[in-house]
């Protein structure tokens, strides 16, 4: 038959030929092209002010971390990416694992950045730390009764336990977490006991969690604490407040947001550049206080109001190891139930 | 058959499944390296939990949706009432709320710790049980509020236009007006509500986000977690591609109950159908049902969105979301046009060619809306990712060609709305009988003329509602996005995106509120179109 | 069912498609609408049928008043059939589903028994199975009747019934229709503009002129002694002529002095259009009367000519087909009319 597409096929050609062009573009002074899954909101200003001060574009794009690393393995060696920056040590150790990292030596950012917040290898390094521990109601619970996360699973929090959605990548990393101080079995109990003890089924975010606390839902739930940073800047009488987990046993469950270096960075030097700058300590302090979070660079005092927390023991296991443990951590959240 | 410019219908069809083909292979491919001992676990302690709660999920949004669609497009159709021509439109608005933004709303404001229970513990009292909103009916009755409207506008096109004949015929043989809406508008009306139906059920298999707010476990959100959490892409693909088996497994059941009926009016002459006059009670409660649909759809989570937004605008607003806004539109607008244009070949095509194979391109066509969008990107990107290696390898060079261009954002799109905009020109071509096409190329003109002079004007009400329902959806659209799109394409969904991740829901709410206000202008130039059909007619 | 319209009248704005119509039409007789269109015959039936509220009058079925000023039954429960002139089959439903489909109240099995019924009454009880679309449009429109007589209405309305079928099938159709209709003792009104089909099948026939009825009749005295110079022209060929009326069925022509009986007997002196019918008007090589040939139509058994007379009026005449005469010939005619149907002359 003689369908004829040729008027079709020139309006496709009309429309696509800009947006060709308009693709990426290679513009001169190399710019620094960053994958990150840390959001627009918390990133973009610092990302500008770097650009301006080396005189170069940074160029990023957001996604979840899972998305940006499989855009990574399809894009290969000729990957725009400079640098890869995550909100969780798991996305981290996977894409190192996928050979999309690789090692930096860095005598500033070794320096900077303690042991267990960073890879062995140097193929990525934490750069601001979130600890997953206890929130609970000031107004119904005292810090006394509080000791584990374990603990949670004790009767008397029987119908007073909120937790997040196990299927996210905070609380898998957290059952890693213990996967590796309890072993399997135990860990499992303790979920089992935690689950049996919840107040209302689990929630998508951390901020629902904490007003859900605050309403009266429930007593004690499990955060990360710069969701209650946010609201208590908010809401200075916010009744909630944070317990340090697990002080006495291996200390508090800590993740990282970080960043690493691509195999196949065009501008490798300007990358490692830029992860020393983010590590340095005013930039560290900005870093880290846009989101309520600790800097990863001990020598660096976090905001007040995240100060006011009190110090803690964070749990001193690599946080590299999470990556590897939270597929076992996974499948154990299913057979518990933990949806 | 010897100008180059002749091409086989057969040929145009499975060009234009092309992006979906590549999609499909690509998933094939990855899960083929689906990992054997996931796969137990999955199977042992996953997927019948999961498959069940998808089943209840589509079964309940699905059977809402349509009750709902299809009673308000009777009313508005076919009833006489207070606000009958208000709501006749105003009913579609709730399309232009993104399912996620729905769901985040409801669940903010109805959860325990939300305005409303709230309000109501402090009047009457701390011990006040309401219904949880965080549940399956919750859920359910959210995304049936998301995917009522394309029901409602399939089916309120089907009433409109070849209902009124029909309705007097059975009027003719006793059937008073509900019982000719059971017996006849209905039935006769299949092939556009199963259209509806069918979309909001690829709607509800393929949604991440309105179920992630409910904590909600379906067959998508454990691809989701295959991939993200136990890190196998593989097995994610596997799962995705046993839901699209089930998908087009269903779809070509439908097709083949349908048998040898058909739907298309015989030569209708009709004038409209005298509309049925509801007095007194029946009257206001037709029109506090209309009201009620459409506050929970609609009045009410704008309300709340623009509360919300009107806090964090001195924050947030800027000139940016003039450039989000245009660039939304932008998208918008390039990947309908895009998806009508091969909609039109498609139905074309399929309309020519002799044998089977263009109708299995069609189908495949038009499977994508079934596939999480993240999935979707996924293939596109491998895709892509293969096509530019290939290039390189011919032609030498470096860099990406196809990756990270505006070219594998709207690859993406395609793949995934082609069938948006199938339905409707579908519906289109059904209606033509093929004796105007006969008497066209007796008058000596080829196929493209008979294309340009009469099926294209023949078609432009479909044509309308096909590139206006592409519009809206890709302005919800995030997955594909987020994952294909070149450096500085942020969109407006893009950045509701970067605010829900971090749980800044009402920080959300500004970019939310940019999307209802930007996609009432395609929706209201439906409404338009649909009210200026209907007074022509 | 005896139907009686009684000053019907329904506006569309402020134009009036009917205009103060009645008529009577008595149980088991078919009678016919006819009219060109626009002249509201379908309007009329469509209130019948209940699909148009009346803006004055009433109908009424064997005495029972259907619709009047501010009361009205809706269509579904005045028990009247329907075949509309696109038939309006189900498409969706196969022939016999779709003749069953009035069908209710009664078990599955008689309702089956009834609906094969209907159709062997139509010819079609081999086409069952058959989905409208798969018919010819012959067949579409016997299930069209069919489907409206099953439920036993008391009234059947047939819409333009044969206007989407060939000229042949039509009339050979309209017998068909007329004796099912008859076997089922049907009292029935269908609307048309073709005459031929108002007389193939129709006892009485009303004509419509712009909303108005112009005459009710049966057609014998339709076409014989149409009451207005509008029913005289719609219904059947003829002309006119001038003529003076000399006394009762005298009136003097050019043609000469023509007796018959007068049938709106006006008194001598005056001066009429006299109607010639073609077939009052016969062809005669004898006669000293001669007209010029002005145009001629075949008809196979019949030749139709147009002539002029001395006057320059025209008169149609029917021919046997072997006198075959050129244009411009001029041939002998004479008349012989036995009604002479005169109006005043415009």
């Amino acid at each position: 038959m003689d369908l004829n597409l040729n008027r079709v096929g020139r309006l496709a050609t009309l429309l696509l030929i800009p947006l060709l062009l308009a693709g990426p573009a290679r513009a001169a002074g190399e710019p620094l092209v960053v994958y990150t899954a840390r959001k627009y909101q918390l990133v973009d200003e610092l990302f500008q002010e770097y650009g301006r001060n080396r005189g170069i574009e940074v160029k990023f794009v957001t996604d979840d971390g899972a998305p940006l690393i499989q855009r990574l393995i399809a894009e290969g060696a000729h990957s725009p990416a400079d640098l890869f920056i995550s909100v969780d040590a798991g996305d981290l150790w996977r894409a190192s694992e996928a050979g999309l990292l690789a090692p930096v030596e860095s005598p500033m950012l070794e320096a900077a950045i303690p042991a267990h917040l960073r890879d062995p290898e140097g193929r990525w390094f934490g750069l601001a730390v979130r600890a997953r521990t206890i929130a609970y109601s000031t107004e119904r619970v005292k810090p006394a009764e509080l000791s584990t996360y374990a603990a949670l699973g004790d009767a008397r929090w029987k119908g007073k336990l909120c937790l997040r959605s196990g299927k996210h990548a905070y609380n898998q990393s957290l059952v890693a977490m213990m996967i590796g101080d309890l072993g399997e079995a135990a860990t499992e109990r303790v979920v089992r006991s935690w689950i049996a003890n919840l107040a209302a089924p689990p929630f998508s975010s951390d901020t629902l969690l904490l007003k859900a606390i605050a309403a009266g839902q429930c007593d004690v739930g499990i955060v990360n604490s710069y969701y209650l940073g946010r609201l208590q800047a908010e809401t200075p009488a916010f009744p909630v407040q944070i317990f340090w987990a697990d002080q006495k046993a291996g200390g508090t469950h800590v993740n990282i947001s970080g960043g690493g270096v691509t195999t196949h960075a065009n501008n490798r030097a300007e990358a490692i550049r830029f992860l020393e700058w983010i590590a340095s300590p005013p930039i560290q302090q900005r870093f880290a206080a846009v989101n309520y979070e600790f800097p990863a660079n001990a020598g660096v005092a976090p905001l007040p109001v995240v100060a006011a927390w009190g110090k803690f023991e964070p749990n001193l296991v690599n946080v590299g190891t999470i990556g590897r443990t939270q597929p076992a951590a996974v499948r154990l959240l299913d057979r518990a139930g933990w949806r | 058959m010897t100008s180059s410019q002749r091409l086989s219908p057969t040929l145009a069809a499975i060009a234009v499944a092309l992006p979906m083909i590549a999609v499909v292979v690509a998933v094939v491919q990855g899960a083929a390296g689906a990992d054997p001992e996931l796969w137990a676990h999955l199977r042992e302690y996953v997927l019948a939990g999961v498959a069940w709660n998808t089943v209840i999920l589509v079964g309940g949004v699905v059977t809402i949706a349509m009750a709902l669609g299809t009673s308000l497009a009777w009313l508005t159709a076919a009833c006489e009432f207070p606000g009958r021509s208000f709501f006749s439109w105003a009913l579609l608005l709730p399309m232009a709320m993104p399912a996620y933004v729905l769901a985040f709303v409801a669940v903010a404001t109805l959860d325990y710790a939300g305005a409303v229970p709230v309000l109501l513990r402090g009047w009457f009292g701390p011990e006040l049980w309401l219904p949880p909103i965080r549940s399956t009916a919750g859920v359910i009755g959210v995304l049936a509020f998301a995917g009522y409207p394309y029901v409602y506008l399939m089916a309120r096109g089907a009433f409109m236009t070849h209902g009124a004949r029909a309705l007097e015929a059975a009027q003719s043989l006793g059937l008073g007006p509900w019982a000719g809406l059971f017996r006849v508008a209905i039935p006769l009306a299949r092939p556009w509500l199963a259209g509806g139906a069918a979309l909001v059920a690829m709607e509800t298999l393929a949604d991440f986000g309105a179920v992630s707010v409910f904590n909600y476990d379906t067959f998508t959100t454990a691809i989701y977690k295959a991939w993200f959490a136990l890190f196998s892409i593989e097995t994610a693909l596997g799962l995705a591609l046993i839901l699209l088996l089930f998908v087009g497994a269903a779809l070509a059941l439908e097709r083949a109950a349908r048998g040898r009926a058909r739907y298309a009016a015989s030569d209708s002459g009709a004038r409209a159908a005298l509309r049925i006059e509801l007095t007194g009670a029946r009257a206001w409660m037709a029109c506090g049902y209309a009201a009620l649909v459409f506050a929970l759809g609609f009045a009410l989570p704008a309300v709340a969105l623009a509360q919300w937004a009107w806090q964090v605008a001195p924050l947030d607003l800027d000139g940016r979301y003039v450039d989000y806004a245009l660039r939304t539109f932008g998208l918008a607008g390039m990947a309908a046009t895009l998806c009508l244009a091969l909609a039109i070949v498609l139905g074309y095509a399929t309309r020519r060619a002799a044998g089977p194979v263009a109708h299995a391109a069609a189908r495949v066509a038009t499977l994508g809306y079934a596939v999480p969008g993240a999935v979707l990107a996924v293939g596109v990107v491998t895709a892509l990712g293969a096509a530019d290696q290939a290039w390189r390898t011919i032609a030498g060079g470096e860099g990406l060609w196809l990756q990270g261009t505006v070219f594998a954002l709207l690859l993406g799109y395609v793949a995934r709305f082609l069938a948006v905009a199938h339905g409707p020109v579908q519906g289109g071509f059904e209606r033509i009988r093929p004796s105007l096409e006969e008497a066209a190329r007796g008058f000596g003109l080829g196929a493209r003329e008979v294309l340009a002079r009469l099926h294209l004007p023949l078609l432009s009400a479909g044509m309308g509602t096909a590139i206006l329902l592409v519009f809206v959806d890709v302005m919800k659209e995030m997955p594909i996005t987020l994952m294909t799109r070149p450096f500085g394409w942020d969109t407006l969904a893009v950045r509701v995106f970067e605010m829900t991740a971090e749980g800044e829901w009402e920080r959300a709410a500004l970019p939310s509120l940019a999307i209802v206000v930007a996609g009432l202008l395609p929706v209201a130039l439906l409404t338009w179109r649909m009210e200026r059909a209907a007074r022509t007619a | 069912m005896r139907l009686e319209l009684r000053e019907l009248t329904r506006k569309f704005g402020a134009t009036a498609a009917v205009e103060r119509l009645s008529i009577a039409l008595d149980a088991g007789r078919i009678g016919c609408l006819l009219g060109p269109s626009g002249s509201g015959k379908t309007t009329v039936l469509r209130c019948i049928a209940g699909f148009e509220r009346p803006d004055a009058g009433e109908v009424l079925a064997g005495g029972e008043r259907l619709a009047a000023p501010g009361f009205w039954v809706p269509p579904e429960r005045r028990r009247i059939g329907m075949v509309f002139q696109d038939y309006a089959l189900f498409p969706h439903l196969a022939v016999l589903a779709n003749v069953g489909f009035g069908l209710r109240d009664s078990a599955r099995a008689q309702r089956q028994r009834r609906a094969l019924e209907m159709l062997e009454l139509v010819g079609l009880a081999d086409q069952a199975d058959k989905f409208p679309h798969e018919l010819s449009g012959g067949q579409q429109q016997r299930v069209a009747l069919a489907r409206a007589l099953a439920p036993r209405p008391r009234l059947v309305l047939l819409d333009e019934p044969f206007s989407n079928l060939d000229a042949e099938v039509r009339m050979e159709l309209a017998q068909q229709v007329r004796t099912a209709l008859t076997a089922e003792g049907a009292t029935a009104l269908l609307v048309t503009h073709d005459q031929r089909e108002a007389f193939a099948i129709a006892d009485q026939i009303g004509v419509l002129r712009a909303g108005r009825l112009e005459q009710w009749d049966v057609p014998w005295k339709l076409y014989h002694s149409p009451v207005t110079r509008f029913v005289a022209d719609f219904v059947g060929e003829g002309s006119f002529i001038q003529g003076t009326v000399l006394g009762p069925g005298r009136v003097s022509t050019e043609l000469g002095v023509i007796e018959g009986q007068l049938t709106r007997g006006q008194p001598a002196g005056t001066h009429v259009d006299l109607l010639l019918r073609p077939d009052d008007v016969i062809h005669d090589d004898e006669s000293d009367l001669r007209a010029e040939v002005v145009e001629r139509v075949f008809r196979g058994a019949q030749f139709r000519y147009t002539l002029r007379l001395p006057s320059g009026a025209t008169a149609l005449s029917f021919a046997p087909s072997h006198h075959d005469h050129a244009l411009g010939e001029r041939i002998g005619i004479r008349l012989d009319a036995q009604h002479l149907v005169g109006f005043p002359r415009e």
